[in-house]
This record gives C-alpha cells, sequence and structure tokens, in this order.
C-alpha cells in the first residue's frame, strides 16, 4: 500500500544487533516486562491513528522510574531509539514504533500515588488513566479538569506528551495549565524533578516546555497534577440550529460577548446520528448542526449565564433550546459526545482531523471543510470543541479501499492547511506525531523549526526519543 | 480497521464473520481501560484490543493457534465488559468465540492442560458426577496447597480450594414436573435447572419457584433439561456446546408446544448469556435455527421476568443494606442492569453499588481454575470494593460469583431471589442464619 509519509529508515545495523539488545534490555527486566516475540509485537504496531503501522524491536513495560531510567540508560549507550507509548490512544500516531525502536509502554506503571487534598492535588504514575484521577477523588469533592474524548482510557503521560485538552478546557485549560510537577528520565537514564505542590517554581518554565513535547525530550514517569473542587451543579443545554453558520457565529458571539461557559461542543447532522445511535441521549434530530454548552454553578448561575446564552442564539436563529433534566440525561449526552469518534466505526472508518482556527473563522471553514470533502467525493462528519476553536473533521472512508484510503488522507492534509490559512494551527490537542509531520513547513518557516530542532536538541543530542515524529524529514537533513 | 482477508479464505463462514466483526473496530482503545485483565497486568496483549489484533493476525495469515496467542486468548474472562465500552460496537463476544473453536482445532495443549480440560468438560456439567467430585474435593481439601506449588497442578489446587464445606443433600427442586400457580394463573414458564447450580445451592431455584408460584405463575421443570453447553462453548468445544444446545431447544421446544411457555427463566445469568445466544450458535443449522431462535427469545433472567409481574412494593421494619453485585454475565453479557436493583429496592432493600462494579470477580466459568493467579487478584479486589460500602448482605444472580465472592469475605452472599422470596414472604435465606 502507498504511504503518503515516510518514516526514518531503520537502521540495519541497529537491527542486526537485535538479540543483543534484547539480552541487555533482559538483564534490566523481569520476564513479563519485556516482549521481543514478533507475533506478540504486531498488537503494538500502531496506535489509534491506524493508517500507518510498524513493527518495534522490542516492547519494554517497566514497572518503576528505576527501571525506566536503566532502558533508558541501555539505549541511549547503543543508540537505539526509543518510542514511548501510554495506553496507544493518539489520533496523530505519536505511539507508532520503527523497526529499529524499543517501545517504552507506560502501562504497568498505573498507580495513583498521593491525593493531597489540602495542596488540591495529587501525584500519579505516568500509565494512570486520565479518568482515574477524578474517579479516586469524586467522593471528597474533586476532579481533574483536562478531559480529553478518549479520558476512560489515556494516560496522564500521554496526555502531558501532547497537552491534550478536552471538552471542558474552554474554562479550565488544556494539560500545561493543570499540572504542577514531573518526574523525567532524561536521554542518558538521569532522572530529575521539576516543579512540586506549589503553583510555581524558580527559573525557567521547564514543565512548560516539556508538555506537549511529543515524548522528544524524555521520558514523564510521574506527574504531579492540580485538583479543582467540583462546582455545585452542571448541566448541559442542547442549542440546535438550521445552519452549520448559524450555530459557527453564535459561538463566536457568546465569547465575543464575554460569557464563558463550561463547554461548547459543536455537532453536525451526520455527527448527531451516530452518536444518538449509540448514547440515546435525546440529541435533537430535525437540526443541522448542534451545540452542548454546558453552564455550571448554583442553580442561579447556571440559570443567569444560560440567559445570556439563549439571548445570543436567538439573534441566530437558533432552532431548538433543550435542556437535560437530571444528571442521568446530562451522563448520556456527555457519553455520546465523547463516544463519537469511535462511535463513528459503526458506519465507517474514520480519520480524525485536528485543526484549531480562529472563532471567527469558524464558519467560513467548515464552508472551507465541506467543499474539499466534496472534491474528494468523501463524507464527513464534524464534532468538535467550538468554544476554543478547535476543529475535529471526522473524514469517513473505506479503509479496505487504498485508492479511498489515499484520498481520505489527502483531502485531511488539505482540510489542515486550510486551517493554518485561515490563521489557526495544525493541532489543537492530538499532537503534529506522524500524521501532520509535513504539514510542519506549511506552519513555521526554516528558520522556525531550527529553533524548535535545537531546543529538542538540547533535550535529546542524539535524537532517540520518537525520531520519526514531528519534524519533516527534509527539514532534518537541511539542518 | 483494515483486513486482508483473501476471497477463497471469506468463504469460511468462520471467517466471514470474524473479518465483519473486525472491520468494525476502529482501534480507539477505549476497551483497554475496563478489561480486567489489562487493568491487573497492564499488558496490552491481555486486552480486548491486543487479542482483537492477535486473532486478525493468527486468521489472517491462516496460520495454527501458538503458544504465545494461546496464552493471552486464554487470559480473557469473556466478561465482556469491553462490548459495554466499545462505541463502534464491535462483537467481541463472538469473535473470542470463534477464536476458542479455532484454537481448539489447530492447538495441541499440553499434557496437564489438556487432562484439567477434560476433567472440567466431563464432570461439572454432569450434577451427579459434580456432586460425587465435590465429596472427593472434600477429602483433598488439606492438600490444596501441595498443588498449588507446582504450575502444571495449580488448577488443581484452586479446584480444592473452591469445593464447598458442605454440600446440600436436598435436590428435589431439580425433580421434574409442575408446580401449580397459587391462585388463577397469569404465566407459564420453565425454569433451568442448570448443572453446577442445583449442587452447589438447590434454595435458589427453590426460592424461584415459590416465589413465581405465589404471585400465580405455573413453573415446569422439563424433563430431560441439562447443561446450557456455556462451560464447552467459553473452551471452544463447539460441537459439545452445540449438542448440549440442541438437547435443551429440543426440550423446550416441546413444552412450547405442548401447553405454551411464557418464558424460560434462568436464574445463573452465565448460563442465560448463552442460551440467548443459542440462536446465533445454531444459525447455519437448517433443523434448529427457528427453533434455537424462539427459545432464545424467550431467555430471560428471574429478575427481566419479575419485573413485569409488578410487584408490591414494601417496606421493611429494619434496615438491611444490599449491595448488589452484578455478575459479568449480568450487565455486559445480557446488559440487565437496573432490574435487580429495583426489585430490591421495592422489596425494601437498601441497596448499594460498590466501586469499580463493572470489573470481573475473577470467576468466569472455569477460570478460577483455569487462571487462579488472575482470578484471586481480582477476587480480592472484589471484596475489598465489596467490603468498603458497609453491606449486611451481598446479592448476586450467578452461582460462579457466589461461589468466588463467597470464597473471599465473611460477608454472606446470597442470590438476589433468594433475598427477594424472603420480603415477599418465603422462608428467610439460610446463608443469613
Amino acid at each position: 500500500m502507498t504511504e503518503l509519509i515516510k518514516f526514518l529508515e531503520p537502521s540495519a545495523q541497529i537491527i542486526s544487533k537485535r538479540s543483543s539488545i534484547i539480552s541487555g534490555l533482559a538483564e534490566i527486566l523481569p520476564d513479563d516486562c519485556l516482549i521481543t516475540d514478533e507475533r506478540e509485537l504486531v498488537p503494538f504496531e500502531t496506535d489509534a491513528f491506524i493508517a500507518y503501522r510498524r513493527l518495534p524491536l522490542a516492547v519494554v513495560l517497566p514497572e518503576t522510574t528505576e527501571q525506566v531510567a536503566e532502558v533508558v540508560k541501555y539505549c541511549h549507550e547503543h543508540e537505539v531509539p526509543i518510542v514511548p507509548r501510554g495506553a496507544g490512544t493518539s489520533l496523530a500516531g505519536g505511539a507508532i514504533p520503527q523497526e529499529d525502536a524499543i517501545v517504552i509502554g507506560l502501562s504497568k506503571m498505573n498507580r495513583i500515588l498521593d491525593v493531597d487534598l489540602a495542596n488540591r492535588c495529587a501525584v500519579v504514575q505516568a500509565g494512570v488513566t486520565n479518568i482515574a484521577i477524578s474517579q479516586e477523588t469524586d467522593s471528597e469533592g474533586f476532579f481533574y479538569a483536562p478531559d480529553p474524548s478518549s479520558q476512560l482510557a489515556c494516560t496522564i503521560g500521554g496526555n502531558i506528551g501532547m497537552n491534550s485538552g478536552g471538552a471542558h478546557c474552554l474554562k479550565y485549560g488544556v494539560t500545561t495549565n493543570n499540572l504542577l510537577g514531573l518526574k523525567m528520565v532524561m536521554f542518558d537514564g538521569t532522572v530529575i524533578d521539576l516543579g512540586g505542590k506549589a503553583l510555581d517554581m524558580p527559573g525557567y518554565d521547564l514543565i512548560g516546555l516539556l508538555c506537549g513535547s511529543e515524548g522528544q525530550m524524555g521520558i514523564i514517569t510521574e506527574a504531579t497534577v492540580k485538583l479543582l473542587a467540583k462546582p455545585e451543579g452542571a448541566k448541559p443545554v442542547l442549542f440546535g440550529f438550521d445552519t452549520p453558520e448559524d450555530a459557527g457565529r453564535c459561538v463566536r458571539d457568546v465569547i465575543g460577548a464575554g460569557i464563558i461557559p463550561v463547554a461548547i461542543e459543536y455537532m453536525d447532522k451526520p455527527a448527531i446520528e451516530i452518536c444518538e445511535a449509540f448514547a440515546n441521549a435525546g440529541y435533537p434530530m430535525d437540526v443541522e448542526a448542534l451545540l452542548i454548552v454546558e453552564v455550571e454553578g448554583s442553580e442561579a448561575e447556571m440559570d443567569a449565564m444560560l440567559d445570556k446564552i439563549i439571548d445570543v442564539a436567538k439573534t441566530h436563529n437558533v432552532k431548538t433550546v433543550k435542556e437535560s433534566q437530571s444528571a442521568f440525561e446530562a451522563a448520556l449526552i456527555w457519553k455520546g459526545r465523547k463516544s463519537a469518534f469511535g462511535a463513528t466505526g459503526r458506519i465507517a472508518d474514520y480519520m480524525c482531523m485536528d485543526g484549531t482556527v480562529p472563532l471567527s473563522q469558524l464558519a467560513f471553514v467548515l464552508e472551507g471543510t465541506a467543499k474539499i470533502i466534496e472534491k474528494y467525493g468523501l463524507r464527513v462528519a464534524n464534532v468538535f470543541h467550538a468554544g476554543d476553536g478547535n476543529m475535529h473533521p471526522l473524514i469517513l472512508f473505506n479503509m479496505n479501499d487504498p485508492e479511498e484510503s489515499i484520498k481520505a488522507e489527502q483531502a485531511g492534509m488539505d482540510i489542515l492547511r486550510l486551517c493554518v490559512d485561515a490563521g489557526g494551527c495544525l493541532t489543537g490537542e492530538h499532537g503534529v506525531g506522524i500524521e501532520k509531520r509535513d504539514l510542519m513547513t506549511h506552519q513555521y518557516s526554516k528558520e522556525d523549526l531550527d529553533q524548535q530542532m535545537a531546543v529538542r536538541a538540547a533535550f535529546d543530542p542524539q535524537w532517540i526519543f520518537n525520531p520519526s515524529k514531528v519534524f519533516p524529514l527534509e527539514v532534518r537533513e537541511d539542518a | 480497521m483494515r483486513t486482508t482477508f483473501s476471497p477463497d479464505q471469506l468463504k469460511d463462514p468462520m471467517v466471514s464473520e470474524s473479518e465483519a466483526i473486525l472491520r468494525k473496530c476502529v482501534h480507539c482503545g477505549f476497551c483497554t481501560a475496563t478489561c480486567p485483565t489489562y487493568v491487573t497486568l497492564g499488558n496490552e496483549l491481555d486486552s480486548p484490543r491486543g487479542r482483537i489484533y492477535l486473532i486478525k493476525d493468527m486468521l489472517e495469515n491462516n496460520r495454527p493457534a501458538d503458544e504465545k496467542t494461546v496464552k493471552h486468548l486464554d487470559r480473557c474472562l469473556s466478561c465482556l465488559a469491553c462490548t459495554t465500552t466499545c462505541p463502534s460496537g464491535v462483537d467481541y463476544m463472538h469473535l473470542i468465540d470463534n477464536a476458542r473453536a479455532y484454537i481448539e482445532k489447530t492447538y495441541d495443549r499440553p499434557m496437564m492442560d489438556k487432562i484439567i480440560r477434560a476433567i472440567l468438560v466431563n464432570v461439572l456439567p454432569y450434577p451427579k458426577r459434580f456432586r460425587l467430585a465435590l465429596r472427593f474435593a472434600q477429602i483433598g481439601r488439606p492438600f490444596a496447597g501441595l498443588f498449588k506449588q507446582v504450575a502444571a497442578f495449580k488448577p488443581m489446587g484452586a479446584m480444592l480450594d473452591l469445593a464447598p464445606k458442605s454440600i446440600p443433600s436436598d435436590t428435589s427442586s431439580a425433580n421434574p414436573g409442575t408446580r401449580a400457580a397459587k391462585g388463577k394463573k397469569r404465566a407459564r414458564i420453565a425454569i433451568l435447572s442448570g448443572c453446577a447450580q442445583p449442587v452447589l445451592n438447590p434454595a435458589i431455584n427453590q426460592a424461584t419457584m415459590d416465589l413465581l408460584n405465589r404471585f400465580d405463575v405455573e413453573v415446569v421443570v422439563p424433563e430431560g433439561e441439562g447443561c446450557c453447553g456455556a462451560l464447552t462453548h467459553h473452551m471452544g468445544r463447539e460441537h459439545v456446546a452445540h449438542q448440549s444446545a440442541k438437547n435443551n431447544v429440543d426440550v423446550w421446544t416441546r413444552e412450547i408446544e405442548n401447553g405454551g411457555l411464557d418464558a424460560i427463566i434462568i436464574t445463573a445469568s452465565g448460563c442465560g448469556t448463552t442460551i440467548k445466544d443459542y440462536g446465533h450458535m445454531l444459525r447455519d443449522d437448517p433443523e434448529y435455527a427457528v427453533k434455537a431462535k424462539r427459545v432464545s427469545e424467550l431467555a430471560k433472567d428471574i429478575t427481566e421476568f419479575l419485573s413485569t409481574l409488578e410487584l408490591p412494593k414494601i417496606t421493611r421494619d429494619e434496615e438491611m443494606v444490599v449491595t448488589y453485585h452484578s455478575a459479568c454475565s449480568m450487565q455486559h453479557g445480557q446488559k440487565i442492569t437496573n432490574h435487580p436493583k429495583d426489585l430490591l429496592r421495592a422489596a425494601g432493600y437498601t441497596v448499594r453499588e460498590p466501586a469499580e462494579g463493572h470489573l470481573c470477580c475473577g470467576s468466569a466459568g472455569t477460570y478460577n481454575i483455569m487462571q487462579s493467579e488472575i482470578a484471586d487478584k481480582l477476587k480480592t479486589r472484589k471484596v475489598s470494593n465489596l467490603e468498603r460500602t458497609k453491606p449486611d448482605v451481598i446479592a448476586a444472580g450467578n452461582i460462579g460469583c457466589i461461589t468466588q465472592i463467597g470464597s473471599g469475605t465473611d460477608i454472606p452472599i446470597i442470590h438476589t431471589i433468594e433475598l427477594l422470596n424472603w420480603a415477599y414472604g418465603g422462608p428467610k435465606p439460610s446463608g443469613l442464619n
């Protein structure tokens, strides 16, 4: 099958030393933490960006930071590339391996180490799932705010790598805004601690730099995250519109009026149909576009904010406004929304895009997306975080049809270029990974990329961490 | 997910069904989060997504099952938590069923594994043999520790550990015949006696029949009913499982055609999941396809059926806290979640639910025998979550879970139906004395 995106050529020299590398790793790790059998490696060949796959040299599943450090040290000494993996839910191929690389999977490091309510924070291992933190602290009245749709499965380590967002980030910020400390294994196996339980640390904001570094600057093994007090109440409200343009302008004007609800999510008609079939959430079926707006606080606060939003929506011909009537209904509304990507699998294969655009451009980009999809003769479902302009067109296609698969990839790239041209950027929360790597030159100049690569090299001089990702290959060859 | 089966391969109905299931998977990874073995072992190979990939690779390459693949597929509990979680609707149950049958056909298991499996298949589904075996087990119990020290004998040790301290002697609830409705008959149902349950706890079906009779339902225990086939089915012994299914289809069809049946009632949710699947299991059998489908449509868990009877609401004089443990076959296999809790509440009990209610207790048919180490870890986790709710009693609707959890806690664990029967005028469950 033709592949539009190239990986680095695997090093024949490393592959030829496979058996000695495996023996080296076997000395560091317990038996059930090292996977080398070819058949057992196959399930690790890709993540949730299944268009691309590469079999790794071996997979290690360390149980402690010390084991991670020893593996990294070994790889550094033998110049073996490393691809970190959390839950393997990346939609940008961030965790796809390469033939000469060791995968370091953090899935066995899945313990919450400390819940410190007085300091409103929790210390967790990198393999803890996003939702586990909120579940652990729920009965105490706390939660961890960033909520990627895959929060059930995705890990904090992966969230930090991609600086993940989520529906509720409109009010609470993304991962970087909710991170206080890190434990990280450096390229040579040195373990460093950054930050702590307080809000700021002296010196450079290295946590800010590392959050979103896509597994290219080190392996994060522990994180200290902020816990927030749960609001008094919260309810999602459904706003139905006859046209995507009305919905898009409504979002722009709500935010423009200084109203910041917790979340504003957008779904177009195909997405509504997909999500309703899965969750039976009671989404209106007679509209072309739907906004899920969540307000929170006391009843009076929620009503006051809702009144203002309804006033704005009316000026954009809102057709239906439906408040969730119970916690159960609210949960179904979010279940449908958060399962949107997976539920799309019921009707077709899909490729999920992740561009971010200025709110004033929402309606324009939605229209442009429709045109691109039409040009390639494909179908699309749009479901995304409208409040922060983070668009997720799901391009629907048949993966068993090689021609259609290529068209889907090309359409995706055109859509991302459109986002950049509209003043936005390539990625909101999924990261660049392998998927958007070759579009980085559309976003940045050669000088910009050179500077970014210099920063990267300061942390990883041999480029052993996740080497095929983020930076286009041709830019590096020139560098 | 992309698949690469050849048109020739797809001529095999098992392969074409598996391919259709695989094509639905989008590899999103949500299933890993709620999989008990992934949560316990932290290895994707022991998660649904990993197993789906292993199955795909094995079938696509038309390759006999190998040791590694078998190891990870054997570790699957078939709890089906993944099917509750999966947004794309991947029919994992039938995929793993197909894989197990494929393993049975293409893989030569180690001798000890074969022996254990043969014992289970030839003893558990037959009440007389099972009772006899339990008597031997009582004698052998002191040696359980010894067996567990040798890897190949671990299942033997686990079996001895699970054997109950006493075996009930009154088994009349499984005797064939009709139990008449107390008043004017409002419905006629057949009840599955099952295989292991009437030996381990005959009081469950006795309570069921008493309660139904009291609410004017006629209950038939049909002559010739046998094991539902779940046990052999989960071991990949397709042919034996289908024989069990056909036998029961014949028995119930006879009742349907003579006197009619409003439902076939099952009091062990593990069996319920399988009987509800008879229609699928026998779909390609021209003689049985229609009859099996009718049986599956009539099959109801006891709590599903009771919910249609609109039982009166009652208040208890003294509060009794019941923590409800939802068996995987109940909540994931049959997607029955609210009926048992609603019924218990209506009967005056205070109902609580444990944290991580979606996770399996480790029983899973014969899993606690075949994979005792993982099963023990899951049991400890489950018992700790249950005990944290501070219940007076734990309720569950599946004999496997009752045995498994019961072996790990001093809190009584009682079948939901015994608690309901007690509330509605039946005797106090003996487990509460």
